[in-house]
This record gives C-alpha cells, sequence and structure tokens, in this order.
C-alpha cells in the first residue's frame, strides 16, 4: 500500500477539519473503552491471562525457528501446502501463481491486514482477476474506493448516510429506501452471497497458528470467514511469521484477551480452525488449502531491540483508547497500521525517515500500554523510535539543537538561573497586566494555538534565596 | 537501617525532605513552590531545597536525546540522595526520576537512581501516605467547587488518584466535580503540544469542554505543564475557567491571578 505517512501533519489537519467525521470519532472514542472495559471487568482472569499469554508469546519468538517449523511440518500433515514469502511482492506473486494454476478469475477475500501491507488486491487486480472483499466494512470501503482507517472495523470512518448513499449507488438493485441499518445489511448479504458462489479462490487471514496440530485459527463476527474458506475450491491463507503459537490451548488463551480487547465481547460469533483440505469422507471444504508465511521485515524486527512489538495481536485497543487516533482517524497516519501500534509499525515496515512524525504522535500518556492486552511498552517503543530519529538527525533540527541546548544548561544551575531569572522577569513586566501572550517569539508552535502564561516575576529560586539571606 | 529509621534522623527528628520545585514552577509559577514549601512544613517536615536545581531533563528525554540527559540525570541523583524523602509538586516530574532514570542509566548509576525513586513522590502522595498531615477536616463543601485534571503520567506511572481529590476535600472542604473522560489526556504532552499543535488544541478543547459541563469554576489539577497548557488554550477561547495548581488550593492562595490571569 502506498504510503502518506509523511504527511502526517497535513493530513491530521485535513481530518480534524472534518467536523461531521471528528464528530464521529469522538463519539467511538467514548463508547469504545466503555465496551472493553465493561468485557475485561467482567474477566477476573484477565491480568493473569494477560501475563500468561505474554509469556508464551515471548517463548514462540525465542523460538520462532523452532515452532514455524513444527507448524509447516503439522500443516503439511494435514494436506496445506506451506508457503514462505520474504517480502510483499512474493506474497503477492504467490498468491497470483496460486490463482492462475487453477484458472481463478473470481477471488473472495476476508478480512486481512496482512494483505492490505502487500497490496495484494490491486496486484490480483493488475493481473486481471475480479478480487471482492467480504468483510462488511472491508466490503464498503472497497465499493469506496477507500483503505482501512482501524485495523479492526475498517470503515468505521464511514456513517449510515454515506454508506447508504453508496449502495443505492453502487448495487443496480431498482427503487428502495435502505432506511435502517439492517436493510444496508441484508443488501450487502444478498450481493455478497452470490460472490462466495461464484469465486475460485478464497482467501483469508489468520489470528494464530498453531504449531502442535498445523491448524490457523480465525475470528469473525460475520461467518465471512468461514463461506471464503469452505465454498471456493481452493483456499489461501495470508499471515505472516510472527503469528505462531505452540499450542491450541495458547491460541485459546489468547482468543481471550484478543477479543474482549477488541469489541467488548467474550466471544466472537464465529472463532474457526483451518486444518487444511477436504478430505476424502468430509462432505465438504476446500479440495486445496495454502498457507503464505510474510516475513516482510519481521525477521529484523526480531533481532532488535523492537522485538516486543511483535507480540502485538491485532485487536486494535490501543487505537480505541488513544486520544490522538481518535482525533485524526486512521488515514492521518497514511498507512496501513495507524494508532499506537501502527506509529510503531510503519516506521519498521517501511522506513522511519518516510514515518518520522508517527513515533511523535503520541503525548505519553500510556493509555495504549495500559490497556494493551499484549502488555507492549508502546510509549516507550515510540520514545525509542524518536531516539533512534535523533540520533539519525532525521527529526528537525531546530527542536533536536534547542532541546540539546536546554539540557546542558540545566547542568549549569548559576547560568541557567541567571538567564531564566532574567528572562523572567523581562517576560512578567511585558505581560503581568494581560496575565497571558497571545504570541512570543520562538513560541510560535505554543501561541499558534493556545496563549502563553505569562510568569509571575521572580523566580521560586530567587524568592527563596532572598529569603534565606534576610533570615 | 531501614528508610522509616533513617528518616527520624533527620533535622529536630523530622525527616528531612529535599523539595525540587521543577522547572515549571521554578521560573512561571513560583507560588506552587511556595505552596509546596509550607505544606511540606505543616507536615513537619524539615525541608530543604537544593540549590542547584534546574530540571528534572524530561523535555530532551522524551524527544529521545537520551545522550544529552543521562549527565543531567546524574546530576539530579546527586543532589537528592542526601535527603529521606524527595517531593516535587508534579507527578511527572517525579515519575521521570521515579520511572526513568532507572531506565535511563546503567551500573552503579542505576543503583543510585533505583534508591533514589524508591523515596521520591509527588507532593500529594507524600502528604497523604508517607507525612499522614494531620488535618481538621474541613465541612464537605465548605471550600471551593473544582474540576480536578488527573495528569497521565502521575495517573499511571505513579497511580496518583484518590490523593489530591482527599486532600482538597478535608483539607479545604472543596466540592470536587468529576470530569466524563477522567482518564483523557489534555494534548499538552510536553513538546508535543508545540510539535502538533493542531491536535493538541483538539484535545485541550475537549478537556475543556469537559470541566465546562462540570459547572465548576475552578479548574485544578497536579502538574503544572498541563494547567498551563489548559490555562493557556482557555484564554486564547476566552473561557471563563480559572486553572490554579492543587498546591496553590490547598493553602489557600487564592487571591492572586490565576494561571494566565492578569493582575
Amino acid at each position: 500500500m502506498e504510503s502518506t505517512s509523511d504527511r502526517f501533519l497535513l493530513n491530521a489537519s485535513e481530518a480534524l477539519r472534518d467536523t461531521p467525521r471528528a464528530q464521529r470519532r469522538d463519539v467511538m472514542a467514548a463508547f469504545t473503552p466503555l465496551i472493553r472495559n465493561a468485557a475485561v471487568e467482567g474477566f477476573a482472569a484477565f491480568e493473569a491471562t494477560r501475563q500468561h499469554v505474554k509469556r508464551v508469546r515471548q517463548h514462540s519468538l525465542d523460538n520462532l525457528a523452532f515452532y514455524l517449523g513444527q507448524f509447516e511440518h503439522e500443516a503439511v500433515q494435514n494436506g496445506m501446502r506451506v508457503h514462505f514469502a520474504r517480502d510483499a511482492g512474493e506474497m503477492n506473486s504467490t498468491v497470483l501463481d496460486i490463482c492462475q494454476q487453477h484458472g481463478a478469475r473470481r477471488v473472495a477475500k476476508g478480512k486481512s491486514m496482512v494483505t492490505e501491507e502487500t497490496g495484494l488486491n490491486d496486484f490480483l487486480q493488475d493481473a486481471g482477476l475480479t478480487v471482492r472483499e467480504t468483510d462488511l466494512g472491508e466490503y464498503i470501503i472497497q465499493e469506496a474506493g477507500e483503505t482501512p482507517s482501524h485495523i479492526v472495523g475498517p470503515a468505521l470512518h464511514k456513517s449510515a448516510d454515506e454508506i447508504r448513499d453508496l449502495f443505492l449507488q453502487k448495487h443496480d438493485l431498482g427503487e428502495r429506501e435502505l432506511a435502517a441499518t439492517g436493510d444496508m445489511v441484508d443488501e450487502a448479504r444478498q450481493v455478497l452471497r452470490r460472490q462466495f458462489l461464484d469465486a475460485e479462490v478464497g482467501i483469508i487471514g489468520s489470528n494464530a497458528l498453531i504449531a502442535e496440530n498445523g491448524y490457523s485459527m480465525l475470528v469473525t463476527n460475520e461467518g465471512n470467514g468461514d463461506l471464503c474458506a469452505n465454498l471456493p475450491p481452493v483456499l489461501v491463507i495470508c499471515t505472516t511469521i510472527d503469528r505462531v503459537l505452540p499450542r491450541a490451548e495458547d491460541a485459546a488463551a489468547m482468543l481471550r484477551l484478543l477479543v474482549r480487547s477488541a469489541t467488548g465481547q467474550a466471544q466472537t460469533c464465529y472463532t474457526s480452525y483451518y486444518s487444511g483440505p477436504r478430505r476424502a469422507q468430509d462432505p465438504d471444504g476446500p479440495l486445496e488449502t495454502h498457507i503464505v508465511l510474510l516475513d516482510n521485515g519481521r525477521s529484523d524486527i526480531l533481532e532488535g531491540d523492537y522485538r516486543e512489538m511483535l507480540e502485538c495481536i491485532r485487536c486494535g485497543a490501543c487505537l480505541n483508547h488513544c486520544p490522538i487516533y481518535s482525533s485524526v482517524g486512521g488515514h492521518a497516519y497514511g498507512w496501513v497500521y495507524p494508532g499506537p501500534m501502527g506509529s510503531v509499525l510503519t516506521p519498521l515496515l517501511t522506513s522511519l525517515e518516510a514515518s518520522a512524525a508517527l513515533p511523535n504522535a503520541c503525548t505519553a500518556c500510556g493509555r495504549c500500554a495500559e490497556v494493551c492486552p499484549a502488555d507492549i511498552p508502546l510509549p516507550d517503543l515510540l520514545r525509542d523510535l524518536r531516539a533512534q530519529e535523533s540520533e539519525q538527525r532525521i527529526d528537525a533540527a531546530r527542536w533536536r539543537l534547542g532541546l540539546r541546548m536546554h539540557a546542558w544548561l540545566a547542568r549549569q544551575p548559576r547560568l541557567y538561573r541567571a538567564l531564566t531569572s532574567l528572562a523572567m522577569t523581562l517576560l512578567h513586566r511585558l505581560g503581568h497586566r494581560r496575565g497571558a501572550f497571545r504570541r512570543l517569539p520562538l513560541a510560535s508552535g505554543w501561541t499558534g494555538q493556545r496563549d502563553f502564561p505569562v510568569p509571575q516575576g521572580k523566580t521560586f529560586m530567587q524568592r527563596y534565596r532572598q529569603r534565606q539571606r534576610e533570615h | 537501617m531501614t528508610e522509616t529509621q533513617h528518616a527520624h534522623h533527620g533535622t529536630r527528628g523530622k525527616p528531612s525532605v529535599a523539595l525540587f520545585v521543577t522547572c515549571l514552577a521554578d521560573l512561571l509559577r513560583p507560588s506552587v513552590g511556595e505552596a509546596s514549601l509550607r505544606l511540606l512544613r505543616h507536615a513537619r517536615t524539615a525541608v530543604s531545597v537544593p540549590p542547584q536545581q534546574t530540571c528534572c531533563g524530561q523535555p530532551a528525554y522524551n524527544s529521545g536525546d537520551y545522550d544529552a540527559v543521562r549527565p543531567l540525570a546524574k546530576q539530579v541523583i546527586a543532589m537528592l540522595e542526601y535527603a529521606d524523602y524527595v517531593v516535587l509538586p508534579s507527578g511527572s516530574c517525579a515519575g521521570m526520576i521515579c520511572e526513568h532514570y532507572p531506565r535511563l542509566l546503567e551500573g552503579e548509576w542505576r543503583d543510585r537512581a533505583l534508591q533514589l525513586a524508591a523515596k521520591t513522590y509527588e507532593l500529594t502522595t507524600f502528604l497523604v501516605e508517607v507525612a499522614g498531615l494531620e488535618i481538621q477536616a474541613q465541612a464537605p463543601g465548605s471550600g471551593p467547587t473544582v474540576a480536578y485534571h488527573d495528569s497521565c503520567a502521575g495517573l499511571r506511572e505513579l497511580d496518583i488518584r484518590e490523593q489530591p481529590r482527599k486532600l482538597l476535600r478535608e483539607l479545604c472542604g472543596a466540592d470536587i466535580r468529576e470530569l466524563q473522560q477522567r482518564d483523557v489526556c489534555c494534548g499538552f504532552g510536553g513538546t508535543f503540544c508545540a510539535k502538533m499543535p493542531e491536535i493538541s488544541a483538539k484535545m485541550a478543547d475537549d478537556k475543556l469542554n469537559d470541566v465546562l459541563a462540570t459547572g465548576a469554576p475552578i479548574l485544578t489539577g497536579g502538574d503544572l505543564g498541563c494547567l498551563l497548557s489548559l490555562a493557556g488554550r482557555a484564554r486564547r477561547l476566552d473561557m471563563d475557567i480559572e486553572v490554579r495548581h492543587v498546591a496553590e488550593l490547598l493553602v489557600g492562595d487564592t487571591d492572586g491571578p490565576a494561571i494566565g490571569e492578569g493582575d
């Protein structure tokens, strides 16, 4: 997917001016934490499970090659074909090869952020295939020609009115009102049913790969994943190497965190385990099952300082709790993964230079880390990325030099005191009547949006010393 | 010797407290330092103000310039470790010492950072949990009506939630009106507010509207950074909100101009 992360501030500015969408984001920001909290409070073992799953994830990543090997072995035993893809291009061409081997023209797809990362849809469509997204949210944004704004709810940015207009325009179904939300859902279901039946290849993602039995686990609320997996003759599962877990019970434990954190449910409507192609005695299921495991820089992340990021289970809780995400929305971040997790992943998976603003889109408020079911210290990782920007000199020089100067000055107490006392006295004289400056040289970052409160006059240290001398 | 025993070896049997007023209070709002000093004396501690103090280094640290902050952190540690306790009228600066200095340093300095962290407190936490401030409880509602802003670092790094509320209620009989979104950031975030001013202003507006909706005429909190930023935004928008640091309210210092207000 094309990145506009280098234009984060401009994207954000536009998003802030889009009042109807900004208001809907505010509603979501007030609502989503409530349902998540209720679900977590209703599950007494949440914290214990969180710590347990964290250890399991760490162990899996520490022994990633072993568990990937085990998964591959078991999956092949089950009749799956396992492909490894080093980068986006390899994943895309592997999938295209599979489609072409079967003379496929139509693909039905379940929700997959990984294929957003590789731009699979465009790649297949450029090769002449028809690709139909079947997750309702993905379907809506595909029809609208947009990209996901949220990793769990890709169309959360769209209003019911926008979706109604979109359906009336795109679906040639004659006179109808689509007054209720349910009517729109019914219409999408009706349109999509045909697509499932016509598709020659189904593509889905994966929430976990289970090494001990070679199964791939997927959670959905719409059941579209199962239809993509079971109706077309060929199934392709597209996911990444970091999804692997040792045992089925580990996937189940992770699930208890994932769903509560993502949608506030105890369970999604569908939890499916894909074990391989149809066996002789099975009445249905795909004839052929492929799984494509993407690396795309994850091996490098595993070896580096940000490996905890690979423990992310893609629940979206950090997005829902981030005041910056809810202020500007997912599109402002400019690539596949938005919010705090995206602000860590985007620099790691694309380039820090081209996404340098993202690690700065953080007030270090810590709300994301507080709710993260994988217990990832997101604000620390973001600050470390800022440190890397500073080392590589890709942050703004005036900030770097200014703050470095400040830190140096803070180590020279006498000089610091002399300069600051002078400056505060001056500012006080200039502004004490009004109490705040509307404009101040070298402080336009502050005074562009807010007044600068005028200092009270003598500094605390001046006053304290003066009193001490008097005693 | 345990820390508690050690604490009683300060001047005249009182535990010694080093007050780090923080750079923002020192330079922009010395009345917060004065109020902290009074509160600590009232709590029967032997307070001293280390004359070498400047800033804890958060601005450069949060911008990722770790190298620039390490020598400053060491200097701060060396300056403060003499005391039985270190107290700061700010959750984020106390958090910097407690959480981030140990992360920043290694070896012997890390040990010293951890030792300092163990005896460093944000002001209201110190007064409630360590000093056991003797309070002649005021009648509820006999004091000012205030909205309290929980600053993020204090809230999440140091679990500061009830301490300032308890003091406000009992020490000055305050009527505390809670915000709808108590645990959402106000958009200050140190340099964030100047690096991403539009987003920061949106977040400040949400917070200020939340304050207005409570009907409380006064907004208070424990971190000057947030308060300066919110007061500045309120002034820009001509919102009628009086912003004061919690320490000022606790000593009844409400006669002077509020933050961002003229004489």
